[in-house]
């Protein structure tokens, strides 16, 4: 382990602790959410309703979890796969202060109902100009890094994390270009149809880029080393990454289907839906067939439990995703809590399984120590299993329930259903279960935490000795 | 040439892949006829209206309620007539939706009196026992904050008159945003 004194992993830290604290922040304001859409006493005006908290536990898991579990991970791996220390570790060091501070502001922000509407884009802009600026120092370190490298050929993780930085930079500024009226209030350029039709182009580029290929960096990259076998396929990846990140873009528009968007437009995001399932699927199979005469490593090997597990709901994640997209699926599905059972199916399962397994693998190495308890590692992953399926498969249910009942005619052309109320009301016993899976997989996230505190707290003294040798070589 | 050995030459590969299919499918339609409708038939936003959507917004009502009436007959069977491109053309920023945990709004101006909003905006379940709407009574106590209103109407280009302005002194929010609840539906001359 010695000569690990060549990376730089403070800042690494500081991210990996961060992103834990704020997806308890996450989770718990999800709970709640998820308790007010059945019992809305637990509305607390004006700064804890529905409609305020929902944007907070969206934003939370995305920018307060996510990213900087993204950032911890990548300035890893950007080191590891480039054979040398971060390019520039005061620049990181900055990067995690100013990442909190404008997760602060930008929760405080959300409960005080400042927001530009936009789903996954509300933060008002002097917030969104602090997060270009975190993005761009962000990207500077990465690229600074690779740009010195002493291995010539960039892995594949590299090449998802390249992408990663270049699209949310695109997709980001272009949905959030607004005219300022005051500094907590703005108004998009973008007017109506367009203005639907950039959010949505941004709305599901940041699941390609924080929910596809940020994840899909870090799976290239455990997958081999968890099993210790080497990739299925070097030329399947690299076909599976051009392929997904020049299909994505085109559809955004799949989420507006029957609206006033022009047809047309509808139409070809369709298709592209269809077309993401082979790129998608080149990273599932790539995954399989690296287990190949390896599939036993699912009983021994707790790191391919959640690797193996992830890109499984990947796999499944990117059929329904594109069947969704499909005219008469929509008609049934859209609006419902379908929905919701399919993003949670990506975040609760590929998302943070694949995170799970970065964060174990990488955690005890900056360290220099071993897992805390694989036991419960273990625990861990039965637990977001179980809370992740038990979510899932409760809002598939009763979104198609809901989605028929929406749908339901009498011979007569007249509604069998006429007043929203009557298919409301059936969702409560299915709300109240989501609840129960959202707490088993909250447990899960908890016992997840502990393990890796206890990791960290348990870290012998050499790793002092690595910080001093660090600090020496600095 | 193997771009996994140049990282300027694959950044500029990436960023052009990624750029291809927004140009065709978003920044194209930003100067079509068809995304960009002429917005002659449209009612601009009166003053009040302007603030009571900004309300909607903050409250994050478009968290449970579309404004977007799909062209299939069940949907028009409940909702009215199919949402058109125009009625949402000077809508910054559109509020189509994603979610309906309530029933979509895009014609409930034309639905119910505003007297209705008041009731059912301060106590939802006093009208529907199984609503899980949250209460609004508390907008009831707030009044209208307008030292933004001028500034705001100039940012989106809407005209108004000084009788407009006028007509906020005295309004609360909750007035505000009835006000807006009972256009939905009336955006066409």
């Amino acid at each position: 382990m010695r000569q690990d004194a060549q990376y730089d992993y403070r800042a690494i830290k500081g991210f990996a602790i961060s992103s834990l604290f704020w997806g308890i922040v996450g989770l718990v304001v999800g709970l709640l959410i998820s308790l007010q859409l059945v019992y809305p006493s637990f509305n607390v005006p004006p700064w804890f309703t529905y409609g305020r908290l929902r944007p907070v536990h969206t934003n939370a898991v995305i920018y307060g979890f996510t990213v900087p579990a993204a950032f911890s991970l990548f300035f890893f791996l950007v080191q590891r796969l480039s054979r040398t220390r971060l390019a520039f570790p005061g620049l990181a060091r900055v990067t995690l202060y100013f990442f909190n501070i404008v997760i602060v502001l930008a929760a405080l922000s959300l409960f005080a109902g400042m927001n530009q509407s936009k789903e996954y884009s509300e933060l008002e802009w002097p917030l969104d100009i602090g997060v270009v600026i975190l993005w761009v120092m962000f990207s500077i370190n990465i690229i600074g890094t690779i740009m010195k490298r002493k291995e010539e050929q960039m892995y594949v993780s590299l090449w998802y994390i390249l992408a990663t930085i270049v699209g949310v930079a695109i997709v980001y500024i272009g949905n959030n270009i607004s005219v300022p009226v005051s500094l907590f209030k703005s108004y998009p350029i973008y007017a109506g149809a367009n203005d639907a039709n950039v959010q949505w182009w941004f709305g599901h580029n940041a699941v390609a880029f924080v929910f596809t290929t940020l994840p899909l960096a870090v799976f290239y990259y455990i997958l081999p080393k968890a099993t210790q076998a080497p990739l299925y396929s070097h030329r399947l990846s690299i076909i599976g990454f051009w392929a997904l990140v020049f299909a994505y873009l085109w559809t955004g528009a799949h989420h507006l289907i029957y609206t006033p968007l022009p047809d047309w437009i509808q139409t070809v995001a369709i298709a592209f839906s269809i077309f993401l399932i082979a790129p998608s699927w080149a990273s599932v199979i790539n995954g399989y067939g690296t287990m190949q005469g390896q599939w036993e490593q699912m009983r021994s090997n707790y790191l391919v439990k959640f690797i193996v597990l992830g890109i499984t709901f990947y796999g499944l994640q990117t059929i329904q995703g594109p069947s969704q997209a499909i005219r008469t699926f929509s008609a049934l599905i859209h609006y419902t809590d379908w929905v919701p059972g399919h993003v949670h199916m990506g975040t609760m399962g590929w998302l943070t399984m694949t995170l799970s397994a970065g964060m174990y693998y990488m955690v005890p190495r900056i360290y220099n120590t071993e897992v805390y308890s694989i036991k419960l590692a273990n625990l861990h992953f039965w637990l977001v299993l179980v809370g992740q399926l038990i979510y899932s498969v409760t809002m598939w249910t009763t979104g198609i329930r809901q989605g028929a009942m929406w749908q339901a005619m009498d011979h007569d052309g007249s509604l069998v259903y006429p007043n929203f109320i009557q298919t409301l009301a059936p969702n409560y016993p299915f709300w109240n279960m989501r609840t129960v899976g959202g707490v088993i997989f909250f447990a899960g996230f908890l016992v997840f935490v502990f393990n890796i505190y206890k990791t960290i707290k348990n870290a012998p003294a050499l790793e002092k000795i690595q910080e001093r040798d660090v600090a020496q070589t600095a | 040439m193997n771009v996994d050995k140049r990282p300027v030459v694959f950044i500029i590969l990436a960023t052009l892949t990624i750029l291809a299919g927004t140009l065709f499918t978003t920044f194209i339609p930003l100067f079509m006829g068809t995304t960009t409708p002429s917005v002659e038939k449209v009612i601009p936003y009166k003053p009040l209206e302007v603030e009571g959507r900004d309300i909607y917004i903050r409250e994050g009502c478009n968290n449970c309620h579309t404004q977007t009436v799909r062209p299939l007959p069940f949907e028009t069977a409940r909702y009215g007539p199919p949402s058109k491109i125009e009625e949402s053309a000077i809508d910054r920023p559109h509020l189509w939706g994603s979610r309906r945990t309530g029933p979509d709004l895009a014609r409930v101006g034309a639905k119910y009196p505003a007297a209705w909003h008041y009731l059912h905006l301060k106590d939802p379940r006093s009208m529907y026992r199984d609503s899980n709407m949250p209460a609004y009574a508390w907008l009831n106590e707030r009044k209208l904050d307008t030292s933004y209103t001028e500034k705001k109407m100039r940012v989106l280009g809407y005209p108004y008159a000084t009788e407009d302005m006028q007509a906020l002194t005295g309004k609360t929010e909750m007035d505000a945003l009835v006000a807006y609840l009972t256009r939905l539906g009336k955006e066409l001359k």
